[in-house]
């Protein structure tokens, strides 16, 4: 990916988690609880379970079109399927031959479903990470972290680092077009310059915290960042978390669809 | 080597979650005893430097590909093994988070194998046991080559056994590590240049930081090595007996996978303890204990869709598309009450 395209992609996620549609507004501690659910629930499906996960989806779509989110946005980035899910997986069919079901005569390897059981479910766990960011501001994230007891020091750096993430991103793409702008081709990208800017950039990150530091202090900065909204359980917030987590816990243990597939193919003899 | 969600198994994911939860709440309170909040700003610019830093790409000497630094170990060594474990986590979670890279369930799993090994292996015991004060820069180029492999090549097994654990590939252990190994060989000499490079550029531009930052280095490490081995240790007891207890609840292989394939079968696959009580609120409080929904807790006597049946292959097929239809019809709802809402 290029550098432009990356950056934009955080800027552009981040500006769409401040929508104010019905899942933005819920919790933040409840979407990352529901979320953290629904994949240790798909992940908890064995290697040929490919029709059992289709259900599954239904979170992510709902997370995509309550949020109002633009499905173009979530799919280009889990169409860039990690290399490696892949690279693990397409071993599966060479080395698993057995064929396991034949449906219409085709016989389909244990290899294969298996296979795109692991694509399934990279499918499923990474929209739904995309999306839970897509829906929720990443200061929302950092409070329901604090909120869920996770160490003080840690969300608040997690903080800083979000924050001078777009200057610094910033700052880098300055050197980079200056470099392009200063070298022809290939030149100019050997390790050697490389190790210099790299360290000029971290001089200069540096500094930009020395100086962040002094202006933090001059306005009273004690170890701890004061937030004036905090969100609150509503019953709505509850009733969300129920819902969802009782539906998981449906289409995990029950076969919902070889159930409609069995009524209707009995149906239509 | 992004671990992702779909590589792993819940039991195995939630151990790495719990391995990797303990080492941040423990480094948040190593830190806290000691820190000036100067330190606060210091690691969030430095957790965005990564970031910025990997924007920018260079040469691959001899292959003539591109790469970019990972980093670990240059936070290691510029802001001790407790501020740096936080960093690389903080990194980690916002690429999960943005990048999609690996998940959220496999975030646990990234953070111990990116995290731990720079952080409290490579660093301590190899880098600091090399570099003295005013080490030259032979000697820093070579503790720091050598500490980065190490580190990477940790973090490379861990990817491998935390695969098989979770019994995702048919890949054979050592099938796995030949194509692994080599590839993390190569990208951690280069790192390991890369990063004796950086610091000891930065020493001669700026000495004040190193030092300034060596100073911070050696009141939160030092000492207390001991005491992080210790930890490490029981983190590892911890996290090995309850990998191996699960492995064992857990038959793994073809057998029983192709002859319930598609049966549900009652083997506590990928047990979990969630699901087990689950599975006993279920049969407590079954509301149709007596219609046909293929339950898959007690069925696994009659395996309701045997291997090769056509028919009941069809309606799986039927059923599939059934159910993505409806899941379909749903986002199209909301999207139609959405607008229905916007007009008047």
């Amino acid at each position: 990916m290029t550098f432009d395209l990356e950056y934009f992609n955080i800027g552009y996620l981040d500006t769409l988690s401040y929508k104010t549609t019905f899942v933005h507004r819920l919790d933040p501690r409840i979407k990352i609880l529901v979320s953290f659910t629904f994949i240790l629930f798909v992940v908890s499906f064995p290697k040929y379970e490919l029709s059992s996960l289709l259900p599954f989806f239904i979170y992510p779509v709902f997370l995509l079109t309550a949020g109002e989110i633009p499905f173009r946005a979530i799919a280009k980035k889990v169409l860039f399927i990690s290399p490696f899910a892949i690279f693990i997986g397409i071993f599966n069919p060479l080395l698993d031959t057995s064929v396991i079901v034949k449906p219409f005569g085709v016989p389909v390897t244990g290899g294969w479903i298996s296979f795109f059981t692991i694509i399934l479910k990279f499918i499923l766990t990474v929209s739904t990470a995309l999306l839970l960011i897509a829906v929720t501001s990443f200061p929302g994230i950092c409070e329901a972290l604090e909120r869920l007891r996770f160490p003080k020091i840690f969300v608040i750096q997690l903080l800083f680092l979000y924050r001078y993430l777009f200057v610094l991103l910033e700052e880098s793409l300055r050197m980079i077009r200056a470099r392009e702008a200063r070298s022809f081709g290939k030149k100019g990208k050997e390790m050697k310059t490389f190790v210099r800017l790299i360290s000029v950039l971290l001089i200069r990150s540096v500094e930009r915290a020395e100086r962040i530091y002094q202006a933090m202090v001059s306005r009273g900065f004690r170890g701890e960042i004061r937030v004036l909204k905090r969100h609150r359980l509503r019953y709505y917030d509850i009733l969300f978390a129920i819902i969802s987590i009782s539906m998981f816990y449906l289409f995990r243990n029950f076969d919902i669809v070889n159930f409609i597939g069995n009524n209707l193919n009995r149906y239509m003899r | 080597m992004h671990m992702a969600d779909a590589l792993l198994s819940p039991a195995v994911g939630g151990a790495m979650w719990a391995g990797s939860l303990g080492m941040i709440i423990y480094c948040a309170k190593k830190l806290k005893e000691k820190m000036d909040e100067k330190m606060i700003p210091l690691m969030g610019v430095f957790g965005a430097f990564i970031f910025a830093g990997q924007m920018i790409n260079f040469t691959i000497p001899m292959t003539g590909s591109s790469g970019h630094i990972g980093g670990g170990m240059l936070l290691a060594v510029l802001l001790g093994p407790y501020a740096a474990f936080l960093v690389i986590a903080s990194v980690l979670t916002i690429q999960a988070l943005f990048f999609a890279d690996g998940g959220l369930l496999a975030l646990g799993a990234n953070i111990w194998n990116l995290g731990i090994y720079p952080c409290f292996i490579g660093f301590p015991l190899v880098y600091r046991a090399i570099v003295r004060k005013n080490a030259s820069p032979k000697i820093i180029t070579i503790a720091s080559v050598l500490s980065v492999v190490i580190g990477l090549q940790l973090g490379a097994v861990s990817v491998i056994v935390e695969t098989k654990l979770s019994g995702i590939t048919e890949l054979p252990f050592n099938t796995f590590l030949a194509l692994m190994q080599p590839i993390h060989l190569a990208i951690g000499i280069i790192e390991g240049f890369i990063t004796a490079g950086i610091i000891m550029y930065v020493r001669t531009l700026r000495p004040d930081i190193v030092n300034d930052l060596e100073g911070v280095k050696t009141l939160s490490s030092g000492a207390s090595l001991k005491k992080i081995l210790a930890v490490m240790a029981i983190l590892a007891v911890i996290t090995g007996g309850a990998l191996s207890w699960f492995a064992s609840t857990n038959p793994d292989g073809l057998e029983w996978a192709v002859e319930k394939i598609y049966g549900k079968p009652e083997v506590p696959e990928r047990a979990s303890p969630v699901k087990e009580s689950l599975s006993k609120i279920q049969e407590k409080t079954a509301v149709l204990p007596d219609y046909s929904l293929p339950s898959k807790g007690k069925e696994e006597a009659q395996p309701s869709w045997p291997a090769g049946d056509t028919g009941t292959s069809i309606s799986g097929v039927i059923g599939a598309i059934m159910v993505l239809g409806l899941v379909v019809l749903f986002g199209v709802g909301i999207k139609l009450m959405q607008k229905f809402r916007a007009k008047p």
